[in-house]
């Protein structure tokens, strides 16, 4: 079942010189208990679709039904089903106040969605268990730490026990310990809860860990949709590197035979290295080394190298989303960073 | 009813984070006592019949310190909304169930019941020095301030919400509030200056507010002047409420 179903979702700013188009028609699906990666750099439309989906923004055309509730009809409705964690970079932080204590923000938060004070004390107690927030309930907001500042508002945006939560840059500005530490609490959130998760992020291996599927946004459209792994297919295929024993020799009987394989895209061979472009190259592997060693060619080593999200990123949108600029000054497109010069990982 | 619930909801939340740091209550009250302290002496040297008859220089001055407690009080609430904007609270609010409306109803009450307080405080030190005035007319004082503070802080908080910058913000309340201010005759009485100034000062609705505190503070209750204040301040509060409530309750902020 569809949990989100938006078509052709668009939004534009007038301002007195000029109109923007910062979204200009997004169709999107997600389905019941999916983990979705939402990227795209900063200009392409990711925070205004977020934004337009959780209520915060009126879309300029389209429509959509975000947990079983018309976005404009009935946003009221689409509010109490949804939790939505705020980015915490940026202009604006992530939803909590630096002079609250930690069970207060989790008690008001209850409050707002009209549930009970005893009921709420539970639920708070519960998620500081889940969140590693126990212990820490009587301190002020701003004693925290970031990462236990963003576990705390993650637990904000789950108190009412939502089916669909929204989370924008979970982990943009932590630290590497407490950002896998969150991924971990994230792929719980639905492999404990059900809940389905949409997430925007920058970081593609963050994409690629938790996600099941990503979406790619790219000039307010979006450019293409799938698991990471389609994605990463879709592009270019993988790069299996082979070492030949014998000199010139060997690598000249191993290009052959290898050339001859239908799996093959494409070899080049230099300095006794065979570089070869194959489809799905983990299920191709075992039957090319068969026939190597068939033909008695000996190898040194082998390497199977998978293209990066960041690699499908670059084909698809010109840029690399790691080096999409921060801050607001760029908009789509000042980011023309030559493709070559940052292929590399 | 749901509007009410999350008011008071919204008020609990922000009064828990006054009472975490009353000095501001104070500082609040600092200014004002020190006119009363400093500037009202001075006041006893005019002749009785310009401060509006009665002999009493406190019964003209207490209430326009009021005013000025309630100006400044209320108009630079929206400084508290900008940093709520910052910190994401604003948005984390607007996307729960909660009503909009109460999410500026509920601050405006919090600022309500501080100036209630601060002006008691206010008019007891008056009375230190001096200030004889009815009960009535106190509390009539009190419920005029609050019309004032209902609608300054509704359009404070809007206008904080809207500029979102408090290097915009303290200019921008600065160029309105002064000239309001020195209009209303809060520290002299009006009278004493040219008839141009009394002119323009007829457009500043603090001074129609002002005059009827004054009234009641010297025991004429039913008046012309009193309902003219009494107009004038339901009119500011209506008005101001409605023009925060647009903003707050807009699809886009």
């Amino acid at each position: 079942m569809a949990i989100i179903e938006a078509r052709g979702l668009a939004r534009t700013f007038k301002s007195r010189k000029r109109t923007v188009e910062a979204v200009r028609g997004v169709d999107l699906t997600v389905h019941d208990g999916e983990i979705v990666g939402f990227l795209g750099p900063n200009g392409a439309g990711k925070t205004t679709t977020l934004r337009m989906l959780t209520t915060l923004l009126r879309p300029t055309a389209g429509t959509a039904t975000v947990a079983g509730a018309d976005l404009l009809a009935n946003p009221l409705d689409v509010r109490k089903k949804i939790g939505y964690v705020p980015q915490a970079i940026g202009e604006t932080m992530g939803g909590t106040d630096p002079s609250c204590l930690v069970i207060e923000e989790l008690l008001d938060q209850a409050a707002l969605y009209r549930i009970g004070a005893a009921e709420a004390r539970q639920r708070a107690e519960l998620l500081a268990g889940q969140l590693e927030l126990t212990g820490l309930e009587q301190r002020l907001v701003k004693t925290l730490s970031g990462g236990q500042r963003r576990r705390l508002e993650i637990a904000l945006g789950l108190v009412h026990r939502p089916p669909l939560v929204f989370l924008d840059e979970p982990t943009t500005g932590l630290d590497p310990q407490s950002r896998s530490n969150l991924w971990e609490h994230i792929s719980s959130l639905r492999s404990d809860l059900g809940t389905t998760v949409f997430l925007t992020t920058h970081y593609l291996e963050e994409a690629d860990v938790l996600c099941d599927r990503v979406f790619i946004i790219d000039h307010g459209v979006i450019a293409a949709e799938g698991t990471p792994d389609q994605l990463k297919r879709r592009i270019s295929g993988d790069v299996v590197t082979l070492r030949v024993a014998g000199g010139d020799h060997g690598t000249d009987v191993a290009r052959k035979l290898l050339a001859d394989q239908a799996v093959v895209r494409e070899v080049s061979a230099a300095d006794g290295t065979l570089k070869l472009t194959v489809e799905r190259g983990e299920q191709a592997l075992p039957a090319l080394l068969r026939v190597l060693d068939a033909a008695d060619v000996t190898l040194e080593s082998i390497n199977l190298s998978r293209p990066t999200l960041d690699d499908v990123f670059l084909t698809l949108t010109g840029r690399s989303l790691r080096d999409a600029p921060v801050n607001h000054a760029a908009g789509p497109g000042a980011s023309g960073v030559p493709a070559d010069a940052t292929a590399k990982e | 009813m749901n509007f009410i619930r999350d008011t008071l909801l919204v008020f609990r939340r922000q009064e828990r984070l006054a009472l975490r740091q009353p000095a501001w209550v104070i500082i609040g009250l600092t200014q004002p006592i020190l006119y009363l302290a400093l500037f009202g002496p001075l006041l006893k040297g005019l002749p009785g019949a310009s401060l509006g008859g009665g002999g009493n220089a406190y019964r003209f001055f207490v209430p326009g310190l009021l005013i000025q407690l309630a100006l400044f009080g209320s108009t630079f609430v929206g400084f508290a909304i900008i940093s709520d904007w910052r910190s994401g609270v604003i948005e984390r609010f607007r996307v729960t169930p909660v009503s909009r409306l109460a999410i500026m109803a509920g601050r405006v009450l919090r600022d309500v019941v501080t100036l209630v307080v601060q002006a008691a405080v206010l008019v007891l030190v008056g009375v230190a020095f001096g200030l004889r005035a009815p009960l009535p007319a106190v509390l009539i004082g009190f419920v005029f301030i609050m019309f004032v503070a209902i609608g300054l802080a509704s359009v404070s908080y809007a206008t904080g919400l809207v500029v979102k910058s408090e290097d915009a913000f303290a200019p921008l309340i600065n160029t309105v509030v002064v000239p309001l201010l020195l209009l209303s005759g809060i520290f002299l009485p009006l009278t004493l200056g040219p008839g141009w100034l009394q002119g323009i000062a007829r457009v500043s609705p603090f001074r129609y507010i002002i005059d009827a505190m004054r009234e009641a503070y010297l025991g004429h209750y039913f008046n012309t002047i009193m309902v003219e204040g009494i107009a004038v301040a339901v009119g500011l509060a209506v008005v101001c409420l409605w023009l925060g409530s647009r903003v707050f309750v807009q699809e886009n902020a």
